[in-house]
């Protein structure tokens, strides 16, 4: 036998209790959705896992208003420090699942074990611990003192992180003081019903987050209602163009985390070992479904064929198989739609005369799977070297100076993430200062941090996740949006603006709320003061 | 394995010379060394730590248990020594399982010079190939673990370790003379305990070459001193001495076998990889196999090309495959001390 062909070692599914339908969690409670439910598979073996509930237009209205009572109710009167236990709790709940939601995770979203379990969870954890830490120190968020919550968030996020993209979105927003109705994608959204499960376990306040559950209409169904206050969404920049395009002109705040066509620039005095883990761990972690993935390789002409040939002998020892064991690098392509995009995109590299070459691994015979796979010989006006293909599909280009590998890596209409991979110190800020992209990693690829905050310019996207920036996201500056008289001067702070209802707290502007919306129509957000 | 062929003198100065450009001085020796691409810390324990996840259970756990011991350079290398100590070393490595005969033998016993003529005579008609199933004598020379002695002091002791029967030396690099930058020195101290190796049949002795690399501190250094090693002529690259902190690690051990890979793709040559000192658990042993499989490739899983350096892992290698078999942990009297 050969070692290499190690023994199974699947995970177990034993802390699994999955229920056999899943309905919507509005206001505390899960209640059954009115629109048609749907089944969610594992990808890795088109099995059924779970009926999930299809919310529509009246379950969203009910989500909102759900969201709307927690947020004039309870939510934003508590202290900030109140809040913060809660955040507290969840994140410890979190811990203390985690093996179960890891094994959900990769059983929905055909993601390894390895990665759902060193990865997403623990990350998931430490976002809710992070802006657990904000939630008394809002006024030191860089707005000024008693920066006020938004109000309503409503959240739409993707499937390639369904629980760390809900963690990305809900921790800022309740540290913040707002109240949330979220929807995971439709293929993915077990984990995000389980943590509804945590919040009840949490004893969080009814309403306070509300997850309803369905597709594309039902995403578009929240982001249309006129109740909520901010928008944030991951995903598709098409979807995100559309978001942009409705919910203009009517005043909700908006954030759109979109696509990459990160380039991952590999000079010639890379540390070459670790650039080639770099550039594994930049396009086939998470089987690239990335939007920060590293998918355009920039490796400076001198080292090219070095570089690729050590690069085909890594992707050679990728695991591709059930996303369940313990030893599986490569898990399955989340659906069959995801799939025939990347099997559509790599046929049209193929056509315009890019050289393919694919990791020589078994596919199992029933599942979504796309074996690992570069191309060299691309040229940057290939569709696979400007499209998102968001699979385990690596670009390789080349560069022969440092100004033209920044030409190339600017060169694309997204903006999210870049790598540099250099033993030069001053190269690496030199090159990092051009880049115009949100993250640039050096000499590593595909970290976060809560603390970090993540985002991007053109086409990826606005706003900024994590952080202090992305608490901002989901707060106004005293007297800033609905601002009334702009050459008003420093004005002390008047406490308990009590006819604005709104937050109970002091603003910093001499104007009443009620004024300054009148007097800046264009500039105010839906206020909840005018709701009432 | 232990018997080079009498050629090879000449064949290891021209694969330097080969690989360097010119002749292995001051000058070609640092511009290449200084040539190869850095080794990013993080990046390299990532990737050790990376590959420590991998889950090892049943079938391949139990080969993997079998390997570890089939690898194992018995060691006891204490001022303390006695001919007495040795033959129970040996009588240990002979049959580590009393209770279970067929549990393999271990690759080599590794004692000071001194004590060679006791383990051979110990290990009697067992003394041989570790291919064949017998075991070899390693014996560390060069006034190890310090090093610090004049040349002629430790090809006198290499020398006198070969005459004794050693199948295998275990030396010391001069981490003075690498620390300050002289290449060369290092270079022909390796090259000369080389020629020290050679029997008076024409064959050598297989030389580990120990770069200490607790001392050598940092991942450049490590990587720059396999280079040097291998190209002086080392058959074996190993971390440590055991008697420095920290000695072996999963990061330094991966690098070198990174090196390893890299000389192969260049010379076609396969040279061993020792890990030594540290390596104390079976858990620990199995993320070694798994880091040599999946870096160099499963054929470096034999004794010729890999070693722990070790002697009290074998007993909790011995406790995990009592377990394997009966389901049950035993415990530590249930395994023999040497």
């Amino acid at each position: 036998m050969s070692f290499l062909d190690y023994a199974p070692a699947p995970e177990s599914t034993s802390p699994l209790n999955l229920r056999d339908d899943y309905g919507l969690f509005i206001d505390g409670e899960f209640v059954a959705g009115r629109g048609t439910p749907f089944a969610t598979i594992s990808p890795a073996t088109e099995r059924h896992i779970a009926n999930i509930s299809t919310a529509n237009d009246e379950d969203i209205a009910d989500a909102v208003a759900a969201a709307r009572r927690a947020f004039d109710g309870p939510w934003s009167k508590m202290s900030g420090r109140d809040r913060g236990k809660y955040l507290y709790r969840i994140a410890r709940l979190v811990q203390e699942r985690a093996r179960e939601l890891a094994v959900a995770e990769s059983l929905d979203n055909g993601k390894p074990i390895k990665e759902s379990r060193d990865v997403d969870v623990p990350l998931v954890a430490a976002w809710f611990f992070y802006y657990a830490g904000w939630a008394d120190k809002l006024d030191y968020a860089g707005l000024g003192a008693n920066p006020r919550a938004l109000g309503v968030a409503g959240q739409v996020i993707p499937w390639n992180f369904p629980l760390l993209m809900l963690a990305w979105k809900i921790a800022p927003a309740l540290a913040a003081g707002n109240t949330v109705v979220l929807k995971p994608a439709e293929t993915t959204s077990l984990t995000a019903l389980l943590f509804a499960e945590i919040l009840q376990q949490a004893d969080l306040p009814r309403g306070v987050v509300n997850i309803v559950t369905g597709a594309g209409a039902t995403g578009a169904a929240l982001v249309g209602h006129p109740g909520i206050d901010k928008i944030a969404f991951t995903g598709s920049t098409a979807v995100g163009r559309a978001i942009a395009k409705q919910a203009a002109g009517t005043g909700k705040k908006l954030t759109l985390e979109l696509g990459g066509k990160a380039a991952n620039i590999v000079f010639d005095d890379a540390p070459i070992d670790q650039a080639i883990e770099g550039i594994v761990n930049g396009i086939f972690f998470n089987q690239g479904h990335v939007c920060c993935a590293g998918s355009r390789l920039l490796v400076q002409e001198s080292i090219h064929d070095e570089v690729v040939d050590r690069l085909k002998a890594r992707l050679s020892t990728l695991r591709l198989g059930d996303p369940l064991d313990k030893n599986t690098d490569i898990g399955a392509i989340n659906s069959r739609a995801q799939l025939d995009r990347i099997r559509a995109l790599t046929a049209a590299g193929e056509a315009e005369g890019a050289e393919r070459w694919t990791a020589d691994c078994a596919i199992p015979d029933a599942g979504f799977w796309y074996a690992p796979t570069i191309f060299t010989n691309v040229s940057t006006s290939d569709r696979i070297a400007r499209e998102e293909i968001f699979g385990p599909v690596l670009s390789v280009l080349t560069f022969r100076t440092p100004a033209e590998a920044i030409a190339k890596a600017n060169n694309t209409p997204y903006g999210l993430s870049a790598g540099i991979w250099s033993d030069k110190g001053s190269r690496i800020l030199a090159v990092a200062d051009k880049l115009r992209a949100g993250v640039v990693w050096a000499n590593t690829f595909n970290k976060f941090d809560p603390a970090s905050p993540f985002g991007g310019y053109k086409e990826s996207g606005y706003g900024r996740e994590g952080g202090r920036q992305g608490l901002a996201a989901y707060l106004d500056a005293p007297g800033s949006t609905p601002r009334a008289i702009p050459a008003a001067a420093p004005a002390p702070a008047i406490t308990e603006v009590a006819e604005s209802g709104e937050l109970g707290r002091s603003e910093g502007d001499k104007s009443t709320p009620a004024e300054a919306r009148k007097s800046a129509p264009a500039a105010g957000r839906k206020s909840t003061g005018a709701k009432k | 394995m232990n018997a080079s062929s009498p050629g090879q003198t000449v064949a290891f100065s021209q694969r330097a010379v080969a690989v360097l450009g010119g002749e292995p001085d001051e000058a070609t020796l640092r511009r290449y060394l200084h040539g190869i691409p850095g080794v990013d810390a993080v990046g390299l324990e990532q990737r050790a730590a990376s590959l420590g996840t991998r889950s090892i259970k049943t079938t391949s756990k139990a080969w993997a248990l079998d390997k570890i011991i089939e690898l194992i350079d018995l060691t006891t290398l204490e001022g303390a020594d006695t001919p007495g100590k040795v033959r129970s070393l040996v009588a240990k490595a002979l049959r580590p399982d009393a209770a279970d005969p067929t549990t393999p033998r271990v690759a080599a016993v590794c004692v000071y010079g001194d004590m060679v003529p006791h383990a051979i005579a110990a290990l009697g008609s067992a003394h041989g190939d570790p291919d064949q199933g017998l075991i070899s004598v390693a014996a560390v020379a060069t006034a190890f673990p310090s090093g610090r002695s004049s040349v002629d002091v430790k090809l006198a002791d290499t020398a006198e370790a070969v005459a004794a029967g050693a199948d295998e030396i275990d030396m010391v690099i001069d981490r003075g003379a690498f620390l300050a930058g002289n290449y060369a020195e290092v270079f022909n101290q390796i090259a000369q305990v080389k020629q020290a190796c050679r029997r008076a049949d024409g064959t050598y002795a297989s030389l580990k070459v120990i770069l200490e690399t607790g001392e050598l501190n940092t991942y450049d250094n490590v990587r720059r001193a396999s280079w040097l090693a291998i190209l002086a002529g080392g058959d074996f690259i190993k971390t440590s001495t055991g008697k420095v902190s920290p000695a072996a690690t999963l990061p330094v051990t991966l690098l070198m076998l990174e090196v390893v890979r890299d000389w192969y793709r260049l010379t076609g040559e396969r040279i061993g990889v020792k890990p030594a000192g540290g390596i104390r658990s079976s858990k620990d042993a199995i993320k070694y196999l798994v880091t040599v499989a999946e870096t160099v490739g499963e054929e470096w899983l034999q004794p010729h090309l890999f070693r722990f350096g070790a002697s009290s892992l074998l007993n909790d290698v011995l406790l995990q495959r009592q377990k394997l078999q009966t389901g049950h942990y035993s415990g530590a009297d249930y395994v023999t001390i040497d």
